[in-house]
């Protein structure tokens, strides 16, 4: 196999690992600092699917830029469900959160089979089926688009957390809880701001998604596995980690399929994963828990 | 012996009685679609005393059980096919298989230290590998399945588990008594104890003197074999395996909700979730069809509302607030 | 309407306990003049959208069937793609007074029914489910109207040969793609056993399973197009064929032809839906319905009336096939004139129906239960329609290769 093949699928595993990454950065960021795990994280991916499908099918917006209104709209969607559903549970321990968010989880798929139907659902846009051709290496339109985005939303919401006061604040509380808590942050806003802010990526990734793949609802559990997995080897509560992580497993399944077979990729990443729980457990850019 | 039934004051041993009697004699009363309710809820209370003993009593919280489920239906059924070796022999070659992949994982998180929610997403790699593996094993049929025999012939050998509904619903029932009788001896025991301690307070147990990766190393053992036992169950009732079925995260899952629902930590509560999930999940689908509302989706959406409703109103579980209600209670810790 | 409340009926004078219906239930079925047909099928999980295809197949069936003068009263199950609810549900299903199964297009799941019916003597008429095992394993009640993986494989790659031959295609090497879900490994491992006995003019340089909740396939056309083989042997289903098609449009590879040798996904309406005019050209060898039957022509202006949304080229293929099951019940139900399970299973065994819907000879099954009768056909994608191109008998058109350019489809 010649060596522009190889390029070519080093640089479609860069490009999916940016909006994988930007998915997982949602899963990140909510648990480093509400300390909850969102097991309905794939979910609301597939949620933001849907919305971004029904905007093209109503209004013809392309999914990508329907990223920006849908970040919006999962920010809302996040606070309130942070406020109304989530806090309580917060203090409580591990496997409540668990049952509690599984059966988020099993609400939103089930709902959108019943409102769409089990067929997969793809979006037509007019460049859907381009591609570049740089010095005999193909690369899809579409994907450089998406993964554009995805680096545009990440970079915005670095810049939140490093240049804001309420950034800052959050970050604080992330840090420490009860320091914050004294020096009178309302914490429960704090937190509410951030599963907004990681629902956010989540809404801004699925919308991204839609534009590269087709969805159907039952895809759901694979989306969340590969955050978890993302994130894991990335750092559980890094946002450089969640980057990066996204960035290593895109490139490890592209690799993996090509020299072993493409259907043990995700055990490719799965076993990345048990490599860094065993090497590194907090995660390649995470911190140590004291 | 007499510390394990510490836990019955006069009541609860009668209404344990009477509970009893109504499996014991089952049967004979209900329809079929009943019992193979009430069998499911049987299995899924067995299988959630084995998760409860790793979760309820050690504090460990393990999301990847299918991975021993699915060990286990594999080894018994290819021993089976393969080889001719009936169940009776190859549960225990199960339960060792079941115990070794335990020992892998619980030597990665143990000596790693992965804790906490790291140790959940660990067993969750691991249950996922075993998935993908098994899909690309062609020695075990791979994604397309393996199967178990079902010809007529062999319709009466119950020493093969190739028995009727009722054969399998006593064994259901016999091995729903055992995990319980087994939880109840262990929970006495000083290796309960020591699960208690750890789970609480792992440092103070560490300076009782409790060695703390020798007591999850048992906790771990003791829950896999369980599970890789219910899973030669699983074989020889299904006669047919998928990795897409019996290894699925899906699966890890449904095993671990009737203990959460039910009480994590309490003896009752694996069977009273069980046997309140399984026959709400009956109840949803025949209901929504009586009223007309069979569209699919709807019944796991009212399912997951349902969820949510239970884990937000009573946090502890039903058992804790039932046993109260009804004067049930003992000295549960 | 008159399904559901007959059955709410029969089960409020049950727990009323009027002995009447618990003492003779026999013969209240032996009189009864339809026959209750339990048809139990993935509506919902992992295999929906093709349950949701067979459903409507189902719908537009007693309309047909009544006019041929059969009489039935179908009802619908989901079995939500489990084999725990198939289970639960035939059991319950046989107590609410089915007198015959129909089901479940899932090879597992319909194991899971079969095991029921077999202890409850009721006849289980399978509509799709390509297990050989199904049928190799001594089940007395049940039967299978539809191929075995291996016979699929079998006369796929016959056709493959012989499509190619009529429209003078020679082909050096090919390379065969799977999904690696339950039925493309199954199909994968009856390809390996099956192709080196075939002794066919091409031979297969890689094999490559992908999985099928993969994002996207651009990797493996990548490597498909590293080896640039002739033709393209794909085992799919609908989801995994979309994404297979976008890339390798996005990539611009090529082959001579790419053909199914048996597999779902091909003739899907998501497929199309998805794809649009880059659906053209795919080949696929399948049992298919035969447009020349009257039966099907009835069946399709039925299916117009009850699917006004649904194109019946595209769901002909699970439609067909659960019709035709429902067809052989209801044929048994009439000649046994009586719906007690033995009676009703040794009518079923001695089918024998000569105008039916799909393509082949008359349906008639061998002691393992299975129909050696169906006929398989080459199917192309022309014009955005599945078009019967071989055999000739049958086809209404002629096939079209070397597969037509990607650029300028519109």
């Amino acid at each position: 196999m010649s060596l522009s093949l190889y390029v070519e699928v080093l640089i479609q595993g860069v490009l999916s690992g940016l909006v994988y990454g930007l998915m997982a950065l949602g899963l990140s960021v909510i648990f480093g600092v509400v300390r909850v795990v969102n097991f309905a994280h794939g979910e609301f991916a597939v949620l933001a699917m849907y919305c971004a499908f029904v905007l093209f099918g109503l209004a013809g917006v392309d999914p990508i830029i329907a990223s920006l209104p849908l970040a919006v709209a999962f920010f809302v969607l996040g606070y309130a469900m942070q406020r109304g559903m989530v806090q309580p549970f917060v203090t409580r321990p591990q496997h409540e959160q668990f049952i509690l968010l599984v059966g988020v989880a099993l609400v939103v798929t089930n709902g959108l089979l019943l409102v769409f139907g089990p067929e997969s659902k793809h979006v037509d846009l007019p460049y859907s089926f381009d591609s570049y051709t740089l010095g005999g290496v193909l690369i899809d339109k579409v994907r450089v688009y998406g993964a554009a985005a995805a680096l545009v939303a990440t970079a915005a919401l670095f810049a939140f957390f490093r240049l804001t006061p309420t950034g800052t604040a959050i970050r604080a509380a992330a840090d420490n809880l009860t320091g914050a808590a004294v020096v009178g942050l309302d914490v429960k806003r704090l937190y509410a701001i951030t599963f907004g802010l990681g629902l956010a990526c989540v809404g801004a990734a699925g919308a991204i998604m839609m534009a590269l793949t087709d969805m159907t609802p039952m895809l759901a559990p694979s989306l969340t596995l590969l955050a978890f997995t993302i994130v894991i080897v990335g750092g559980l509560g890094s946002m450089t980690g969640a980057l990066a992580g996204g960035l290593l497993i895109g490139v490890a399944e592209a690799v993996a399929s090509l020299v072993v077979s493409p259907a043990i990729k995700s055990m490719v990443s799965f076993a990345l994963l048990v490599l860094v729980l065993a090497l590194r457990p907090q995660g390649l850019f995470g911190k140590a828990e004291s | 012996m007499k510390a394990a039934l510490s836990f019955l004051t006069p009541r609860s041993t009668v209404a344990l009685m009477a509970c009893g009697v109504a499996l014991l004699v089952a049967p004979f009363v209900v329809d079929r679609y009943t019992l193979s309710i009430i069998l499911l809820s049987l299995l899924g209370a067995y299988l959630g005393q084995a998760w409860n003993i790793l979760m309820g009593y050690c504090g460990l919280l393990s999301l990847g059980h299918a991975l021993y489920l699915g060990i286990g239906a594999y080894a018994s059924a290819v021993l089976f096919v393969n080889y001719g070796i009936g169940p009776w022999a190859s549960v225990f070659v199960a339960a060792a298989l079941g115990v070794a992949a335990a020992a892998v994982i619980g030597w990665l998180g143990f000596r790693f230290r992965i804790e906490g929610v790291y140790f959940s997403l660990l067993t969750i790699a691991f249950a996922e590998i075993a998935r993908i593996g098994f899909d690309n094993w062609s020695f075990v049929g791979g994604a397309a399945g393996f199967f178990l025999p079902v010809n007529a012939a062999l319709a009466d050998q119950w020493w093969n588990l190739r028995g009727g509904p009722f054969f399998f619903y006593y064994l259901a029932l016999a091995m729903a008594v055992a995990a319980l009788a087994i939880t109840a001896v262990l929970r006495a025991s000083k290796l309960g104890y020591a699960f208690l301690a750890i789970r609480e307070d792992p440092q103070a147990a560490c300076a009782l003197g409790v060695d703390i990766n020798r007591t999850r190393f048992l906790a771990l053992f003791i829950s896999a074999a369980m599970t890789a036992v219910g899973g030669v169950y699983i074989a020889f009732w299904t006669n047919n395996l998928f990795p897409a079925q019996v290894l699925d995260t899906s699966k890890s899952i449904d095993m671990i909700l009737a203990p959460i629902v039910g009480g994590l930590g309490t003896l009752m509560g694996p069977f009273i979730g069980a046997f309140l999930l399984v026959p709400l999940g009956s109840a949803l689908t025949d209901g929504l069809r009586a009223l007309g509302l069979n569209a699919p989706g709807i019944k796991a959406l009212v399912y997951g509302l349902m969820l949510m409703a239970i884990i937000g109103a009573t946090p502890n579980g039903l058992w804790p607030w039932l046993a109260r209600k009804l004067g049930l209670e003992a000295r549960e810790p | 309407m008159t399904a559901k409340t007959g059955w709410m009926i029969d089960r409020r004078s049950l727990l009323a306990g009027a002995s009447a219906t618990i003492a003779a239930p026999a013969v209240v079925r032996a009189q009864a003049k339809s026959l209750k047909i339990a048809l139990m099928l993935p509506r919902s999980g992992f295999f929906a959208q093709a349950g949701q295809s067979c459903y409507r197949g189902a719908l537009a069936t007693p309309k047909v069937l009544s006019d041929l003068g059969y009489n039935i009263e179908i009802v619908h199950i989901d079995t939500e793609s489990s084999n725990d609810v198939s289970r639960t549900q035939a059991e319950k299903a046989i107590n609410d007074g089915a007198q015959c199964v129909i089901g479940a297009f899932e090879s597992g799941n319909t194991i899971a029914i079969a095991q029921v019916c077999e202890q409850r003597k009721v006849p289980l008429v399978c509509n799709v489910a390509s297990a050989p095992q199904l049928t190799s394993q001594g089940y007395q009640f049940l039967v299978r109207n539809f191929m075995t993986g291996p016979g699929l494989v079998t006369n796929g790659l016959k056709l493959v040969a012989e499509v190619s031959k009529a429209a003078n295609m020679e082909f050096k090497t090919a390379v065969f793609m799977h999904s690696n879900d339950t039925f493309g490994t199954a199909q994968g491992q009856a390809m390996e056993k099956i192709f080196p006995t075939l002794n066919m003019p091409f031979k297969i340089v890689e094999s490559i399973a992908y999985d099928p909740k993969a994002q996207d396939l651009s990797v493996e056309v990548t490597k498909v197009r590293g080896i640039n083989p002739d033709l393209l042997l794909i085992v799919t289903r609908a989801g995994d064929a979309i994404k297979l098609t976008r890339d390798m449009v996005r990539q611009k590879f090529q082959p001579k032809a790419i053909m199914s040798p048996g597999s779902p996904g091909l003739y899907d309406q998501e497929f199309f839906d998805a794809v649009g005019p880059y659906a053209d050209g795919f080949i696929y060898n399948l049992p298919w319905f035969n447009v020349k039957s009257q039966m099907t022509q009835a069946l399709e202006a039925s299916f117009k009336a009850t699917n006004p949304k649904n194109r019946f080229d595209l769901d002909g293929f699970n439609a067909g096939f659960t019709f035709e099951a429902l067809l052989i019940a209801a044929d048994a139900f009439k000649r046994a004139g009586s719906g007690d399970g033995e009676t009703l299973m040794k009518a079923i065994k001695a089918t024998n129906i000569k105008d039916h819907v799909m393509i082949g000879g008359p349906i008639v099954f061998n002691e393992k239960g299975d129909n050696p009768n169906i006929g398989s056909a080459s199917i192309q994608n022309i014009g955005q329609k599945p078009t019967v191109v071989y055999p000739a008998d049958v086809a209404v058109a002629k096939p079209i290769l070397p597969f037509p350019a990607w650029q300028g489809r519109k």
